[in-house]
Order: structure tokens, then C-alpha cells, then sequence
């Protein structure tokens, strides 16, 4: 049962928002992932998550298939500014730098800037609560949805 | 023979009953308790006071003995600390060979007694510097190995002979091995003193760590071929260490990494019987390496209690003979999953009460973890305080100077027993799986890691767990965590010096030679010999890690995890 909080009407019809939780890299630390995904799906999110070693082209990729409302992605290893930037580059290739990206992690301080320049919605540092990472996505699916829905005039009430 | 005698224990009873009727409610009424219930960091609930009564049928022979006789529980020397102290063996690693090489100096120099090796995840993972897959990864979470040129740098100016090496390596920990005792040969020293370990433990790799490369069963096949061959040529090696940190980092309960640690010990076991090995001549060589979390006597419980599991196993079990074939030798380290982001300072005061009770909890190898980890390898500032904290204890607070000096007390005799008795009922849910290689494979630790990591994360966001600056005395402070001075390093110059060494090693080395071994090396593994001599041979020949793991996963195969959660 899905909570409506994260639901959004179209067209009467109910559609979820749909989240992809990506792991890139070399980098095995999937212990906040898989929480994060728990709580998103708790919430009421649809969440599909990756899987470890996934290269960010192929990230990009499944965002785009799955149509996705929100890219959420966790990187504990140090590699973030490398895999953020071809991922982000990718999805601008793609045409898909709409979907909204946020990142969990093991950041440094100094490389939050060059991340948020990169386009980087939110970036959650250790010891972010579920309760602030559930309600950032939301808003950010929720402003994904409105600026499609001005596009294609397609929308509730 | 039991603790205490009927008489006196009716006398306990009497009284204690006395106290909750009318003592306690009084004070309960003026002074509510600050929880409705106490839980440990594992959620065994906790009671407010303990005494004899809680050890009834507890007999001291038979749960304790003394230092260095079975089970071992108070330790596995007699001497204990008051004849040697822990090892202080500080996890060390990052960018090339050549930084590594000046950190380990560095660490020696202030009084590290043994060195650990932290590799970068393509050498964890088993792929030279320039594969693709390596892209900007060389060098961050470790040092980069990719032949024996490499490790030749590593260990320039340290006698091998004098140290001990501990390598956290697992897939590929038979190449590293070789690269180990090539550059020992070339030093000059003779197998019989070359010491360390490699952690070469493929299950909790699937479980937990997640640098696995090959299926489960070849994992298993290509370590105990480490462990076998360790044992008839090297006799000071550890060729396995059986690793609970990992599962616990991941998410599991004190309860649960010590079961699934013991049961995978139990598969090795299991394995290299099979081989025909007898169990006395390889046991003394398996280690152990845990965690050490928060929650301070229920660490030390789990330390005691392992000891004695584990001794029951080998004895009970395996019928093993020989004490040492008992023993659980165990390296520690502080958890790095304790350590936030927010104040980091604070981690200084974390990781010296996990330090503490990997101490109390009679370990014999310890590292402590360095306060800027929630970000990055650490600085030489932040390392040399770590490696100051295990000092401090072990020559200022006078804790190393009696042997379990938390023997019979009554709450950690009674934690020690409910932790033991818990990991029993998980290690006879394996057994009934077949197992923990048929558990692995069905994904059973992985499912009770991840319930248990997501109930913790609950816990803290619902005020029933606390971490200090994180959810309690919550810290929003940005420049605190700014002024931390963090390692700094090129880690693009770093990735282009090594490609371009792997590239010079693969142009000047022997071709006929190198060629031959890896020829010899594919037709072992067709063959299912021991892979070990024919890894060695590469080694010497200066095959890359990657051409090494290459021709084993071609015959091998590899592993995909399917992403659940």
C-alpha cells in the first residue's frame, strides 16, 4: 500500500514517484543504499535499485528507461567527483539532465562546491536522517512532475 | 562446582526481592527511569542491576578456567598483556607505492609494532590501473599494487624479516601473497620468518564486503589453496583471517557477527578436512579479526564469548588436539561505522572506549581507527593520534597490567553467556541450511545484515538510539567539519604514475618467462591443483594483478551480486 504522500493524481489515475538508487564504481559500501532504498520504498516511493559496479553511463542509461522521477546515488570510496561528473555528463547526452540527482556519501567538505556546481541537487553527509533524505526527494520528484506536467498540459485537479 | 552456595544464594534472593518491593519503588518514584527499556547496541535488553543470581548454575572451571587453558574465555596466553602487549598494527595505505612506503616509516617510527597493508579498490578487486574499470579509483581508499615492481617500492628500506605484514585482501590475495614473498626473497628472507596475514576469507566478501570476483565456490577453492599451501611453507602466516568487521560495518548485530564469523570459520574448517589436511596441523594458523563498536561491555562479552565457541568447536567439533588449534586469535578494529561527520573530534573519544574494550576483550592485534575517516584515508595527524590511543592505554591507564579484569563480573558473565547463547541458535540455523556456503548462496546473512541495518537506522531516527552531534546535542556546525586538515594528495598524478609503471613493467620484463607462467598457471586451475605455486611463479615473473586474476577468472568465472534490498 503506498502512502499518497508520494503519489501524485494524473489523470485520476495514480502514479508513484519512482526513484533509482544507483551504486557506481568499484565501491562495495552498500549498507546506506540499501537503507535508504528501504526507507524511500517505506515511504511509498517505487524504488529500483542497481546493484553494485554499475558505471555511470549505465546509470544514466537506466534513469532514462525507467523514466525515473528522481536519481538518488551513494558513494562512500572517494571516487564521487570523477563518477559524478560522467554521470552528469551522460544524462545531459542524453537530454535527461531534468531528472533531479541527489548523493549520499562520504564527502569531504572542499568537494561539496564542485559537486553542487556539477549540478547536484542535494548531497547528504553521514548522519542525515531518513526523515530529511525521504522528504528532499519528494520535492524534488514533486517539481519534476510539475514542470512536465506545464509542458504536456497533462496534470490533476 | 558453581559460584556460589545454595544458602547464600537464597540469602541474595531474599534480599534482592526485598529491594525491588520496597527500596526500589521508592526511588523510582522521585527518580523515573531515563528509558522505558535498555537495550544494547544489538537490542539484548538489559536489566538494571546483575547479581549472583543472575550466574545460578554458573560454574567458574567450566564458563572461565584460567588464562591460557581451555575454553579460554579470560585469554589465550597465561602471560597475556603483563608479557605482551597487543600488537598495534595501524591499517595503512593510499595513493602508490611511494606514499605508502613513507607512511608505513612513519608509523614505525612512532611506534607501530606490525604494519597492515589498505589496498585501492581496483586492487581489491583485481584490475590493473589502466582497465577502464580502474578509472578514477587508483590510490584513494588504499595503496595500488599492480606487480611486483609495486610492492617492491612498498617494502623499500623495511626489512621483512622484522615485520609483520597484515594484507587486507581477499579475491586476489594469492597474487599479493606472491608478490609478498618475491620481494622477501629478493631481501633475503627465508620462509620460516616471513610473518603476517592475508584475509583472504572469500564468504564474507559475498556477505558484506563486496569485493568479490569469483562465484562462491572457486572464492572458497582459490583461498583454501592460499591457506593450504601457507601452511606447509610459510609457518608463520596467517593465511586466512576469518573476518566478522566487515559483517558488522554492514549492519549486523554483535550477536550476528560473531555467528556468521564462527560459521565461516566452521566452512573453512570443514573445507580443508575435506582436503585431507588434519585439523591440527592447520587450525593454529587460521585468525580471527572483529570489530569493536560502540557499546562497550557488550563488545567485551562478545570477545570472551567467541574465545569460548570457538575452543568448544575445534575441540568438540573437530577433535582437534593441540591448544593452539583452540585458540581464537583475533585482530581488532574500532568501528568505523560509529565515526559521523559532525564534530568530528569527537571520534578521538569513540574510537578510545572501542579501543578500550577491544583491550578489556583480550585482543591480540589492534588498530584504531583516525578521526577524519568519515571523509577520507587519514592525515598524519589524525593517524599518529590513533596510533597515540592504543599507547595511552596500553602504558598510562594500567588496563593491560591484569589479565580480564572483567572476570566474574556478574553482568558481563551474564552478557557473555546470552551473546554465546544467541550465536548458537544463528550458527545451528546455518548448519540446518547446510551450511554457511548454502546460506550465502541462498542470501541468508545478507537478508538478517540488511533488517538489522535498516532497524538500527530506525531506532536512531525514532530517539531509541543516540549518537552524539547526530541525533542528541545535534551539531549543524559546517566550519568545525571545514577546519578539519585533510590529506591531501594528486590522485590523477597518482592514477598516471601507476599506469605508466604497469605499462613500463609489462614492456621490460622476461616475455618467455611471463608467458610460461601464466600458460602453467591457466592449466593448474583447468586442472584444480593448488593454484599458489603457479600464482607465485607470475608473481616472480612480474605478471600484472590484473593478467593474474585475468587467466583465473576466465577459467573461473565471476560473480554478479543480484541487487536486492
Amino acid at each position: 500500500m503506498s502512502s499518497l504522500q508520494s503519489t501524485e493524481a494524473v489523470g485520476g489515475a495514480v502514479r508513484r514517484f519512482k526513484v533509482l538508487v544507483a551504486k557506481m564504481g568499484l565501491d562495495g559500501h552498500d549498507r546506506g543504499a540499501k537503507v535508504v532504498a528501504r526507507a524511500l520504498r517505506d515511504a511509498g516511493f517505487e524504488v529500483i535499485y542497481t546493484g553494485l559496479r554499475q558505471t555511470p553511463e549505465q546509470v544514466a542509461l537506466a534513469a532514462v528507461q525507467e523514466d525515473v522521477d528522481v536519481i538518488g546515488v551513494s558513494i562512500l570510496n572517494g571516487a564521487h567527483i570523477h563518477l559524478m561528473k560522467r554521470l552528469m555528463t551522460k544524462l545531459k547526452d542524453l537530454g535527461a539532465d531534468d531528472i533531479p540527482v541527489v548523493l549520499g556519501g562520504t564527502i569531504p567538505v572542499p568537494d561539496l562546491e564542485p559537486l553542487y556546481r556539477l549540478g547536484i541537487r542535494e548531497i547528504f553527509l553521514p548522519g542525515t536522517s531518513l526523515a530529511e533524505i525521504i522528504e528532499k526527494v519528494r520535492k524534488l520528484a514533486e517539481e519534476k512532475r510539475s514542470r512536465e506536467e506545464a509542458v504536456t498540459g497533462v496534470g490533476g485537479c | 562446582m558453581v559460584m556460589f552456595d545454595g544458602e547464600e544464594l537464597g540469602r541474595i534472593e531474599e534480599k534482592l526481592k526485598e529491594w525491588r518491593e520496597k527500596t526500589l519503588p521508592k526511588w523510582l518514584e522521585r527518580m523515573p527511569e531515563r528509558m522505558e527499556e535498555f537495550t544494547t547496541l544489538s537490542d539484548i535488553k538489559v536489566k538494571d542491576v546483575y547479581t549472583p543470581l543472575d550466574l545460578k548454575d554458573w560454574s567458574y572451571l567450566e564458563k572461565l578456567g584460567l588464562p591460557g587453558e581451555y575454553p579460554f574465555t579470560r585469554g589465550i596466553h597465561a602471560t597475556m598483556y603483563r608479557a605482551k602487549l597487543w600488537t598495534m598494527r595501524m591499517f595503512s595505505g593510499y595513493g602508490g607505492p611511494e606514499e605508502t612506503n613513507r607512511r608505513l616509516k612513519f608509523l614505525i617510527q612512532h611506534g607501530e609494532t606490525g604494519l597492515s597493508l589498505a589496498f585501492d579498490e581496483p586492487t581489491l578487486v583485481g584490475i590493473d590501473p589502466d582497465d577502464p574499470l580502474a578509472e578514477g579509483h587508483v590510490g584513494i581508499e588504499g595503496v595500488n599494487i599492480a606487480s611486483l615492481r609495486d610492492m617492491e617500492i612498498v617494502f623499500d628500506g623495511i626489512n621483512m624479516g622484522e615485520v609483520t605484514t597484515n594484507m587486507t585482501i581477499n579475491p586476489p590475495a594469492p597474487v599479493l601473497l606472491s608478490y609478498y614473498v618475491a620481494v622477501a626473497e629478493k631481501q633475503g628472507v627465508p620462509y620460516h620468518r616471513i610473518g603476517g596475514t592475508t584475509q583472504n576469507d572469500p564468504l564474507k566478501e559475498f556477505i558484506a564486503q563486496k569485493t568479490y570476483v569469483f562465484p562462491p565456490e572457486a572464492a572458497v577453492k582459490i583461498a583454501m589453496d592460499v591457506v593450504e599451501w601457507s601452511v606447509k611453507n610459510l609457518p608463520k602466516w596467517n593465511p586466512i583471517s576469518i573476518s566478522g568487521y566487515h559483517i558488522r560495518e554492514a549492519g549486523a548485530t554483535a550477536v550476528q557477527e560473531l555467528a556468521f564469523t564462527l560459521a565461516d570459520g566452521i566452512e573453512y574448517v570443514r573445507q580443508l578436512i575435506a582436503r585431507g589436511l588434519d585439523v591440527d596441523q592447520f587450525a593454529p594458523r587460521l585468525s580471527f579479526f572483529f570489530d569493536s563498536h560502540i557499546n562497550f561491555f557488550e563488545e567485551i562479552a562478545k570477545f570472551r564469548a567467541a574465545r569460548r565457541m570457538w575452543a568448544k568447536i575445534m575441540r568438540e567439533w573437530f577433535g582437534a588436539k593441540k591448544q593452539r588449534s583452540m585458540w581464537l586469535r583475533f585482530h581488532t578494529q574500532t568501528a568505523g561505522v560509529s565515526l559521523v561527520a559532525q564534530e568530528p573530534f569527537n571520534n578521538i573519544i569513540r574510537t578510545t572506549l572501542e579501543a578500550l574494550a577491544a583491550v578489556l576483550g583480550g585482543t591480540q592485534s589492534l588498530h584504531t581507527n583516525s578521526f577524519d575517516e568519515p571523509f577520507r584515508v587519514p592525515s598524519e595527524f589524525a593517524a599518529k593520534i590513533a596510533l597515540r590511543t592504543q599507547q595511552i592505554i596500553a602504558y598510562e591507564s594500567g588496563v593491560a597490567d591484569v589479565i580480564d579484569p572483567l572476570g566474574g563480573s556478574y553482568y558481563v558473565e551474564w552478557l557473555t553467556d546470552e551473546i554465546e547463547e544467541r550465536a548458537w541458535k544463528y550458527i545451528d540455523r546455518i548448519e540446518s541450511m547446510g551450511g554457511m556456503l548454502e546460506a550465502v548462496k541462498k542470501g541468508y546473512p545478507q537478508r538478517e545484515i540488511m533488517d538489522a541495518s535498516y532497524k538500527f537506522q530506525r531506532d536512531l531516527e525514532e530517539g531509541r538510539k543516540f549518537i552524539v552531534g547526530v541525533n542528541i546535542f545535534r551539531s549543524d556546525d559546517i566550519d568545525e567539519i571545514r577546519n578539519v586538515p585533510l590529506l591531501e594528495f594528486d590522485q590523477e598524478e597518482i592514477e598516471e604514475r601507476q599506469k605508466r609503471r604497469v605499462k613500463e613493467v609489462r614492456a621490460n620484463r622476461n616475455q618467455e618467462r611471463w608467458k610460461r607462467s601464466l600458460e602453467d598457471l591457466r592449466r593448474a586451475a583447468e586442472r584444480g591443483e593448488n593454484l599458489m605455486p603457479y600464482v607465485l611463479e607470475a608473481g616472480r615473473s612480474y605478471a600484472t594483478l590484473g593478467e593474474i586474476m585475468g587467466v583465473l577468472k576466465e577459467v573461473y568465472g565471476v560473480y554478479v551480486e543480484p541487487p536486492e534490498y
